[in-house]
């Protein structure tokens, strides 16, 4: 069965109310504006969001929040100078913020790909962002016990796709791209093409097709 | 004596001046950035970006940016040759796994034990951020802060204690200021060096912390 879906549309079938969604990118780069685009219509509720921004102007995960079917974001860095999106709802309570110092978001995220129960990780040890959690002294040093963040689905973008879903990204846009696939258990992945099985050189493919389920061409 | 305080360029040269040679550097965004400008070509010194990217080098030219190559503050940028690529898990095994040689980072605070607090004031109302910091606090093998001595209205943040919410516990080894260059040690600051016609005990009145003097 090809992984290539015709449209972004049936590429989100599935998307339920309560549903955790990872989205990849870092401000706009790797942002899979498309697939966004096509969660605004959609009229879920209760949504939770794993990104590490919170959303730039008014479009993208911008234009998702401002619809009003995201309850909770799971994020590291919300405030932006054109966040005001964000702002606005946060301040009016009606957006729950998980704040994960960006690193404990990866490794968090890196957990639910390998299938680990919980790491301890140095970061954030001492901190606000740590407090109530399980914390244990490791070779003389103090670590934080977090746990996994597992998503139903992931939206990403990539840059070319084989029919199996072997991805190659462009840039500073592969970001978190690589790690939401590989831990969501459906991940839907923008691409600018897709092309034949062996076409991309089995040596530099970033992600492994077995990471993803779903892909849609958007082209350039 | 008059003295003058150094400006931010000056800074940034200052703190250019001590990264060694082959060293994998990250620059926090704001005035850190800025060293960026000053370090030696001769000394093949590889910049890192939280957001997947070893070895960016200078802005592009107006009209040449691109979208996918940005830095951690989200600016465009440009790479030089030998640089690569990898995804937040391989960037923050970098950063958290003691493979970034040198970081420098903006602060509000910086205790003498070591704490930094640059992430947050603590302000109820504020939006709160805290992205890589607390990252490359517990993980590069030096963090320097580099940072204002005082606030704008005369506050020192050189203390004894840190009254802003912490980014790292005991993690800072350096600190660049406008007036001085402090070396954080087990027994608290020790004074570096020290702008020109600036005498120590007007320095020691511009900062809470106690200063250790051997120059």
């Amino acid at each position: 069965m090809s992984k290539v879906y015709p449209d972004v549309p049936t590429a989100l079938e599935g998307l339920n109310d309560g549903d955790t969604i990872m989205i990849g990118g870092f401000g706009m780069a790797g942002q899979p504006l498309e697939l966004i685009e096509g969660m605004l219509d959609l009229g879920l509720r209760e949504l939770t969001l794993i990104s590490n921004n919170a959303g730039n102007g008014d479009t993208g995960l911008a234009g998702l929040l401002a619809t009003g079917q995201v309850r909770r974001i799971i994020c590291s860095f919300p405030r932006q100078h054109d966040s005001w999106v964000f702002d606005n709802l946060y301040r009016a309570g009606k957006l729950e913020l998980e704040l994960v110092p960006q690193g404990n978001l990866v490794a968090r995220i890196e957990a639910a790909a390998a299938g680990l129960g919980a790491v301890y990780t140095p970061v954030g040890y001492g901190t606000a962002l740590a407090k109530d959690k399980e914390v244990r002294q490791i070779n003389g040093r103090g670590h934080v016990l977090e746990y996994p963040l597992h998503a139903d689905f992931a939206l990403v973008k990539a840059h070319i796709a084989d029919t199996y879903g072997n991805l190659l990204y462009r840039k500073t846009a592969r970001n978190f791209g690589p790690i939401m696939a590989a831990a969501a258990k459906t991940s839907v992945v923008q691409v600018t093409r897709v092309v034949a099985p062996g076409e991309i050189d089995p040596e530099v493919v970033v992600t492994p097709g077995i990471f993803v389920q779903r892909i849609v061409a958007i082209g350039q | 004596m008059s003295w003058i305080a150094l400006s931010k360029e000056e800074m940034a040269r200052r703190v250019a001046d001590d990264i060694f040679h082959s060293a994998y550097v990250n620059l926090g965004i704001g005035m850190p950035t800025l060293v960026a400008n000053y370090l030696d070509p001769q000394r093949n010194i590889m910049l890192h970006s939280e957001n997947g990217v070893l070895g960016m080098g200078p802005t592009p030219a107006f009209g040449s940016e691109d979208a996918d190559l940005i830095n951690a503050g989200k600016q465009p940028i440009t790479i030089i040759p030998g640089a690569a690529f990898f995804h937040h898990g391989d960037s923050f095994a970098m950063m958290r796994g003691g493979h970034i040689d040198v970081c420098v980072l903006g602060a509000f605070q910086v205790a003498m034990n070591g704490d930094l607090a640059n992430w947050s004031t603590g302000d109820e109302d504020a939006i709160p951020a805290v992205g890589g910091a607390m990252d490359l606090a517990v993980g590069a093998r030096n963090v320097w802060v580099m940072m204002l001595h005082t606030t704008r209205d005369g506050k020192p943040k050189i203390v004894r204690n840190c009254d802003y919410p912490l980014t790292g516990l005991g993690c800072v080894n350096r600190v660049y200021t406008d007036l001085c260059v402090l070396d954080v040690k087990d027994d608290g600051f020790w004074l570096r060096d020290i702008v020109q016609g600036l005498e120590l005990d007007e320095l020691q009145s511009l900062t809470d912390a106690p200063l250790n003097i051997n120059i």
